[in-house]
């Protein structure tokens, strides 16, 4: 068979932050742990977050899952970095419609995040690519409340 | 083996997807309904839609006639003693779900045992935590052999005079496992406790005898049986029957009503409260004519003969492990696996690219995959309509994923 259509969703960098993730581990000293599963089927993601002052100084996550949803969780701690949280929300609401595929203007530059746009193309896997970004807005959002 | 004819009765097959011919592996799930099921629900609603029990007119004569044709016709496909120990409902869950509701509140008390397996479905592990939290009873577990069966011996061991329900699944939905249910009812029998089996992945691919089992209480589903979604099945020995309360109050199910007080119908309707689900019990009933016409020990056999041939193919991948015993003989038509290094959502996304439907996930049996200490498994399962051709295309599927992912990047 073709890869052409497999290619449109597992881009290289989306393999290279699979196979050498990003901020993997535990923040010992982080202000925010969240635990997220995806029940369905099986994934799990531990996310620490280290928020200062409202800014995401550090972040780092463990856990299980396929390639789209572990790249994913590089990716966004990678993102979310050093941002303000809510620099770091609109970030996770530009995801979201990227998932949905609609069209993103062109003057946002998201990375390597835009590599996970195929995924909208295969309904089964966004929850995969979402689920990191729904434990950092969980974490952020606790960390807001506090 | 079975006909490969047989392929014409089920339309859904006869498609393409992604560009490639489907080839269904998933069918543990759910599987495909053949015309004649498909048929009998258009001639069902077409011609003879009325509620039951009720009207005097013909149509809910008719109606009527196919709902309690289509018990009897279960009763002898289960070979239950009477149609008064076959009640409709929405499928194994619900049916699970009355017994520890109706037979677990009246019978089981603080310290009493309830006992199952490690390799349950979550359908057959939530009933029972929650009747025992209710309760103040123990949850116990069998612990399995480690090619994933179970030992008559950890069975015996763990079921006690304490004991008051043992509900154990007939065959795995993961392992693919065919446990000894006759024995362990036996045993569960010497001890007082009453055997409830989880039959949805034995009703549909083995000759299933209640009373040659002897088990208590039976549920299934039909829509794993090439019926309709919606309908299943509790099959209840009378006795227990009669003396249980029902779960579900209203319409349908009533004797007398006053204004503070109430009698039910006899068996089995005062478990069926509500319009019942008759185009379901009417689909159900062309499924088993359907399966009957093939026969169920053709069926078992075909099965087995396809998981030993996917056994074989399959081993013949690099780093691809099967989980569950490695004799097919000991396993139904499942066969579940893993390849090193592809997480199986990536490994069941490229081969849906490929137009091959297969399970990935931990298959509603976290406490099981625990215990395989993975997280999740892709699950190939067959049924009458598929073929060594399928599997070929399926072994084919996984060298290109495993290609893919290991040489593309």
């Amino acid at each position: 068979m073709s890869f052409k259509n497999l290619d449109q969703l597992y881009r290289s960098v989306i393999m290279d932050h699979y196979k050498k993730p990003r901020n993997k581990g535990s923040l010992e000293d982080g202000s925010v742990t969240i635990d997220l599963n995806n029940p369905t089927c099986g994934d799990r993601i531990h996310l620490t977050l280290q928020v200062t002052n409202g800014i995401v100084e550090n972040a780092k996550f463990d856990g299980e899952g396929c390639s789209i949803s572990m790249a994913s969780a590089s990716m966004m701690t990678q993102a979310v970095k050093g941002k303000p949280v809510e620099e770091a929300l609109n970030l996770s609401t530009i995801f979201s419609d990227m998932m949905l595929g609609k069209e993103l203007d062109d003057s946002i530059d998201l990375g390597d995040i835009e590599s996970l746009s195929g995924v909208s193309k295969f309904p089964a896997r966004i929850k995969c690519a979402t689920l990191a970004w729904k434990a950092m807005e969980k974490g952020v959002e606790n960390e807001s409340h506090s | 083996m079975i006909n490969k004819d047989i392929r014409s009765y089920f339309p859904i097959l006869n498609q393409e997807v992604n560009g490639y011919p489907l080839v269904y592996l998933d069918s543990a799930a759910t599987s495909q309904k053949p015309v004649q099921v498909i048929e009998a629900l258009r001639k069902y609603y077409e011609f003879d839609n009325s509620n039951v029990h009720r009207g005097v007119h013909t149509l809910g004569n008719r109606a009527t006639e196919s709902y309690e044709g289509a018990r009897e016709k279960v009763r002898n496909f289960i070979s239950a003693k009477s149609t008064q120990e076959v009640i409709f409902m929405r499928g194994t869950t619900t049916a699970l779900n009355t017994v520890a509701q109706s037979y677990g509140e009246a019978n089981v008390q603080e310290g009493d045992e309830i006992v199952i397996t490690y390799m349950e479905h979550h359908s057959n592990i939530i009933p029972w935590q929650q009747l025992a939290k209710e309760k103040g009873a123990i949850l116990k577990y069998v612990d399995l052999e480690e090619d994933g069966t179970l030992s008559l011996e950890k069975v015996r061991a763990t079921i006690t005079q304490r004991t008051k329900i043992v509900s154990i699944m007939y065959v795995s939905n993961v392992l693919g496992t065919m446990n000894p249910i006759k024995e362990i009812t036996q045993i569960a029998h010497e001890n007082g406790a009453v055997m409830v089996v989880d039959g949805a992945q034995a009703a549909p691919h083995l000759r299933i005898d209640v009373q040659d089992l002897d088990c208590d209480f039976f549920a299934f589903s039909g829509h794993k049986m090439c019926g309709p979604t919606g309908i299943g099945v509790l099959y209840g020995k009378k006795e227990l029957l009669e003396q249980m309360e029902p779960v579900e109050f209203g319409g349908e199910m009533i004797d007398f009503v006053g204004l503070y007080d109430s009698t039910w119908k006899e068996l089995p309707w005062k478990f069926e409260g509500g319009t019942p689900i008759i185009a379901g019990a009417v689909g159900l009933a062309a499924a088993i004519d359907f399966l009957e016409e093939i026969g169920l020990d053709e069926i078992e056999k075909h099965e087995h003969e396809l998981a030993a041939y996917a056994m074989d193919r399959m081993s013949t991948i690099n780093g691809l492990t099967i989980y569950g015993p490695k004799d097919p003989g000991k396993r139904a038509g499942i066969v579940t696996f893993n390849v090193n290094d592809v997480h199986p959502h990536d490994l069941a996304t490229v081969l849906d690219m490929n137009g091959i439907a297969v399970r990935a996930g931990h298959h509603c049996a976290q406490p099981l995959m625990k215990w395989l200490q993975v997280s999740a498994t892709a699950r190939a399962s067959f049924y009458v309509y598929n073929s060594e051709e399928d599997i070929d295309r399926l072994v084919a599927g996984l060298s290109t994923a495993k290609e893919y992912f290991n040489d593309v990047f």
